[in-house]
């Protein structure tokens, strides 16, 4: 069998939304530098070149506007929109259009409306980028019914489900951690999808669950390989989106492991690290040996600096630490 | 305006405040590519003509808030060199205790409502500060700096007409450096002038050349002291040009070199004033040497501390979230 050649995340990133656009004519991007620029983050290079301004669309610094519009095109079903909001922290400028109208829409219609659209967004610490280019808002998403939210760990999920997501129907709010854009991992040249709301294993393991998201997947299997050499046997499991969640998965590694610790970057209170808590507590209370750990950052904004930053975002050591807690 | 009509500390100090602002940049730039400065860096290289130009008629007790290109702003306002360069550094000593960095320096010491990483996000607090001005009797003004990409925002809209309506003493100043990143002007605003909004919002608009700081200084002098009399806002358009990337770091696709050429050749607003001082004989090619001299000590001054300056500490991470600490609001270690 031939090698999967290996490729980075953006680049899957790229791949699903060129599959997509060269297979259904509806489907267009839009968004601040996605065009000529091809994405500040590359995510969006070539497109402009071989599909045109047309269907790749630089847009005026209006967030409101142009995901509103998106909202709109979607609803009439002419097209499948991939908006692109650059950083999630700019979310505050389009609140009402994503939580009002987006996640509204189709309910308030009485299930007439379809609202086929992505909205594309990055989020993570760990680039000096302060308080307000440096959050993980997810949350704030999940929180609200109405939308589906999606946040790969790998260049093989990222390709899998963005393709899915353009796809669905719903309005999907698809993040990418901006600190795995650079990764590289195996991914299939061809088309695939990856259903939503199916958890991933990454790693199997007996004494203890680790559930983290996106980039804390990757220090929940840094910690797990360190805790593996003392001898404790951790299982990862990776959500992949946060809505619809893969309930099933994340309960049954609990009751395989008896203990459990939740990882993700997103603040601390009302989070999604506190709600897989609470599905811990109420779907698999008895099977738990030990209380739940949530390994999260602290309830402050985003520190600039490198020295209170690297404090801010949850480390290997703190999971591992975490883990030995429990045990 | 006739140079000769500007009282010449005046002058001096404007062409003071240009150099001190490209002098820093361009050491922000060297210090950015060192890996000493961290995050985004956003410079000013090319646009000091508007800073000088504007707040040459500015007070203290005046306000004015900025964007994620803020240090000339910063520095025009009188703020503290070796505080904003300890905060690009990260320090401990920055004016922001290296919480919030380049795009974030703020400094109500010296009327800086702050640098804003949100585009848009500074335009109506400038409206705020206005607001807070009139009810107080004050006669102060506040100035809110924006892009051109900003002039698209939902909160210029809002902000223009709120002032208006309420006629509050603010001026609204938008540095039309023609891109958006990487968009031009042309391709995200379809008027001549972003100037020519302010008439759907009843208030006067003015373009101007921002590479000519007697010309701004002009137009700001109208605008400004008519906020100070009372009688409401004004939008001023200064055409300028970046003459570095949007940020530090940016291979810029979207323009040729050459153009970037041209503009630092004839539009260099530090050579044009140059110029003019040197040519009617206000001053001599060896006093503005020294303006460059002291500039670069200054800085340099400015680098030392920053760099011998310690780091925050673990202890500083969860202080000043809230100005009031209460028990149990860093609920966080489960
Ligand atoms: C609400 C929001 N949207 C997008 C961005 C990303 N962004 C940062 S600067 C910038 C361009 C700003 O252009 P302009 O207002 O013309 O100011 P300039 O950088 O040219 O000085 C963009 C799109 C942001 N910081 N905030």
């Amino acid at each position: 069998m031939a090698m999967v050649r290996e490729i980075t995340f953006a680049q899957a990133i790229n791949e699903a939304l060129d599959y997509e656009m060269s297979k259904d004519e509806k489907v267009i991007i839009m968004g601040e530098d996605v065009g000529r620029y091809g994405g500040i983050f590359g995510a969006t290079a070539g497109l402009y070149e071989k599909y045109g301004p047309e269907r790749v669309r630089d847009t005026p610094i209006s967030e409101a506007g142009f995901i509103g519009a998106a909202i709109g095109a979607a609803a009439t079903g002419l097209l499948r929109p991939v908006v692109e909001l650059m950083f999630i922290d700019f979310l505050g400028v389009t609140f009402d259009q994503i939580f009002n109208q987006a996640a509204k829409m189709r309910y308030m219609f009485g299930g007439k409306a379809k609202i086929p659209m992505v909205l594309r967004t990055t989020c993570g610490a760990g680039f000096a980028a302060a308080a307000q280019h440096s959050q993980s808002l997810h949350a704030l998403f999940v929180h609200v019914p109405g939308l589906k939210v999606v946040m790969p760990s790998t260049p093989y999920d990222a390709k899998g489900l963005l393709i899915s997501s353009i796809e669905d129907d719903d309005p999907v709010i698809f993040i990418e951690h901006k600190g795995l854009y650079g990764i590289k991992g195996p991914v299939p040249e061809e088309p695939y999808t990856i259903p939503l709301g199916e958890a991933d294993v990454k790693k199997e393991g007996k004494d203890v669950t680790i559930v983290a998201t996106a980039a804390m997947v990757h220090k929940a299997l840094e910690a797990a390989k360190k805790l593996e050499e003392e001898g404790i046997s951790v299982e990862v499991v990776d959500p992949r989106t946060l809505v619809p969640l893969d309930v099933d998965t994340i309960v049954n590694s609990i009751k395989k492991t008896g203990r459990l610790v939740v990882v993700d970057e997103g603040y601390p209170r009302c989070s999604f690290a506190t709600d897989i808590a609470a599905i811990a507590a109420s779907k698999a209370f008895e099977y738990l040996k030990a209380p739940v750990k949530l390994v999260t950052p602290p309830a402050t904004p985003i520190p600039f600096s490198p020295a209170l930053e690297k404090e801010w975002i949850p480390s290997a050591e703190k999971i591992e630490k975490a883990v030995k807690e429990i045990l | 305006m006739p140079v000769e009509e500007i009282p010449k500390e005046t002058l001096l100090w404007m062409y003071e405040t240009m150099v001190r602002i490209r002098v820093h940049e361009e050491r922000v730039a060297e210090l950015f590519a060192q890996g000493k400065v961290p995050g985004f860096v956003h410079l000013y290289t090319g646009e000091e003509a508007i800073a000088a130009g504007i707040m040459a008629h500015l007070r203290k007790d005046d306000f004015i808030t900025s964007t994620h290109r803020g240090h000339g702003h910063y520095i025009a306002k009188g703020g503290d060199i070796k505080a904003s360069m300890a905060e690009l550094f990260g320090k401990k000593t920055g004016s922001c205790k290296g919480k919030g960095g380049s795009m974030h320096i703020a400094d109500l010491d010296v009327g800086e409502l702050g640098a804003n990483g949100i585009v848009g996000g500074g335009i109506p607090h400038a409206v705020g500060a206005a607001l807070g001005i009139k009810l107080n009797g004050l006669d102060s003004v506040a100035v809110a700096f924006f892009g051109d990409g900003a002039a698209n925002q939902g909160t210029f809209h809002e902000s223009l007409n709120l002032a208006s309506i309420w006629k509050l003493p603010v001026v609204f100043v938008c540095e039309n450096n023609q891109y958006q990143i990487s968009l031009p002007a042309k391709e995200h605003t379809n008027v001549k002038d972003i100037a020519e909004r302010a008439k759907a919002y009843g208030i006067p608009g003015v373009a101007v050349d921002g590479q000519d700081v007697l010309a701004v200084y002009e137009v700001a002098k109208e605008a400004i002291e008519r906020a100070r009399r009372g009688e409401g806002p004004t939008l001023i358009e200064v055409k300028t040009y970046r003459f570095r990337g949007h940020f530090e770091g940016d291979p810029q696709v979207y323009r040729s070199k050459e153009e970037i050429e041209w503009w630092k050749e004839n539009k260099d607003p530090i050579k044009i004033f140059e110029k003019v001082l040197l040519e009617k004989g206000i001053f001599t090619k060896e006093e503005l040497e020294q303006v460059w001299e002291r500039a670069r000590k200054e800085i340099e001054e400015a680098v030392k501390f920053a760099e011998e300056s310690p780091w925050p500490t673990k202890e500083d991470l969860t202080e000043d979230v809230f100005s009031t600490p209460t028990k149990g609001v860093l609920v966080w270690q489960w």
